[in-house]
């Protein structure tokens, strides 16, 4: 079966209220609470009826579940696991392009 | 059918205690997670460590399995003996919280399909339960596709196994192909969340909804940085000391970039709009210079070398002190 799709771009472009995030993610506002507690997803607004969440925020969220649940993470390893992960990917990048660097000079010193 | 050795794929040895096996399991769904580790492979091999502590974890299971003895080698050809599990009962406690639905065949046809349908929980990109009675489960896949996908936007052809509960409350799985399209614009870790088209819904409810989360296939120049492009841009010392303008590779096509005199290597250049942009959001590409310095292949270069190192009075260590 092969079918054309409706669909939405979780990017930069959206953002959402506690509700429409609960709703995303299928989990209780407790959580999303939870996890604003511990500083790993950061709405704008001050009262919890006029959060805005940024879209990326979702999968913050959705890393969060699945590390709690296949690794037993508790909530402050999840935030340090979070962290930790943006940073590899930093770390990752740099790397990258200092290997790309130095493929660079092996094609000269052959030349 | 091929056999599976899940001593070999946790890395124990088939005497191993209760204990070494989950600590064993641990260790290496820790390494595997495919959260933590961005190896293609690394959803395969989280789902076969899965399996393969579902079956040694529990002493029932793993007694049973011990039947097959060492004489089966991972690979080898394999159909189980009438009856093999007489004798052994496995009870639905002993199942953990992985998910069942992505087991093997092996799995299936020694454990069977109902025993399947009893495990309770999901692994990470596949399916998890919906916190919703009735609803249809959510699925999460990755999708890689390559930079030039996003800059121009693109369709791509997907298959994913949805699991489906049967007329029996058995828990298959069944190839489903989708037409995607790759909105302009989007870059990693992005997500396109397709209503409805997750697990069917148990006793009317909706359907879940499929999560495509984007990832890029390594490029051979472009390194992505969100919207942004980066791009190291190899250039000669005389380039880089008088000034030049020269073109530069960018995912829409070559442009020309006017390097200023004086530039040294990693001075970074911006082209603006030459990222990945979407309909709102626009992205550049950084280009950041890296001098080349030419080998001498002749006496006249040599000599055009030891004409500079006569006229041009340079110190490159001088901050070092020497």
């Amino acid at each position: 079966m092969t079918t054309e799709l409706q669909y939405t771009i979780i990017d930069e472009n959206c953002e959402y209220s506690l509700r429409e995030l609960c709703n995303i993610c299928k989990v209780h506002a407790q959580f999303v609470q939870d996890l604003i507690d511990e500083g790993i997803i950061s709405p704008q607004g001050n009262d919890p009826r006029e959060w805005r969440f940024a879209a990326i925020e979702v999968r913050r969220i959705q890393i969060s579940i699945r590390l709690q649940e296949d690794l037993r993470v508790n909530l402050p390893g999840t935030a340090l696991a979070l962290d930790l992960l943006d940073e590899i990917e930093q770390l990752q990048r740099s790397k990258l392009r200092l290997e790309q660097l130095y493929a660079l000079n092996k094609k000269i010193d052959r030349s | 059918m091929e056999f599976k050795d899940y001593y070999t794929t946790l890395g124990i040895d088939r005497n191993a205690t209760q204990d070494e096996v989950k600590r064993a399991y641990r260790k290496l769904a820790r390494k595997y997670h495919p959260d933590i580790n961005k190896e293609a492979t690394a959803e395969g091999r989280f789902k076969e460590i899965g399996e393969a502590y579902e079956v040694l974890q529990d002493v029932e299971k793993r007694a049973a399995y011990d039947k097959f003895g060492k004489d089966w080698k991972a690979g080898q050809d394999f159909k189980p003996p009438p009856n093999w599990d007489n004798g052994f009962e496995f009870t639905g406690g002993g199942y953990t919280e992985t998910d069942a639905s992505q087991f093997s065949d092996f799995f299936e046809s020694l454990f069977g399909a109902q025993r399947k349908a009893e495990a309770r929980r999901q692994s990470p990109f596949t399916s998890r339960h919906s916190r919703y009675s009735g609803k249809g489960q959510d699925l999460h896949a990755k999708i890689v596709i390559q930079l030039e996908d996003s800059y121009q936007g693109s369709k791509q052809s997907l298959t994913l196994q949805r699991p489906a509960v049967d007329g029996s409350g058995h828990v298959t799985t069944r190839p489903h192909t989708l037409q995607v399209s790759i909105p302009k614009g989007i870059t990693a870790g992005q997500q396109i969340r397709l209503a409805g088209q997750g697990a069917e819904g148990i006793g009317g409810g909706d359907n879940g909804d499929l999560f495509l989360e984007v990832a890029f296939a390594a490029h051979n120049h472009f390194v992505p940085d969100n919207r942004d492009i980066l791009l190291t841009l190899p250039i000669s010392p005389w380039e880089a000391a008088l000034g030049a303008t020269i073109p530069v590779p960018t995912l829409g096509g070559t442009v020309e970039l006017k390097i200023p005199p004086n530039s040294q290597t990693g001075k970074k250049l911006r082209l603006k709009g030459r990222g990945l942009c979407s309909t709102k959001l626009s992205g550049d590409q950084y280009v950041t210079l890296a001098i080349m310095v030419p080998n001498p292949l002749t006496e006249a270069d040599k000599e055009l070398y030891n004409r500079m190192k006569k006229a041009m009075s340079f110190n490159p260590r001088s901050h070092l002190g020497v």
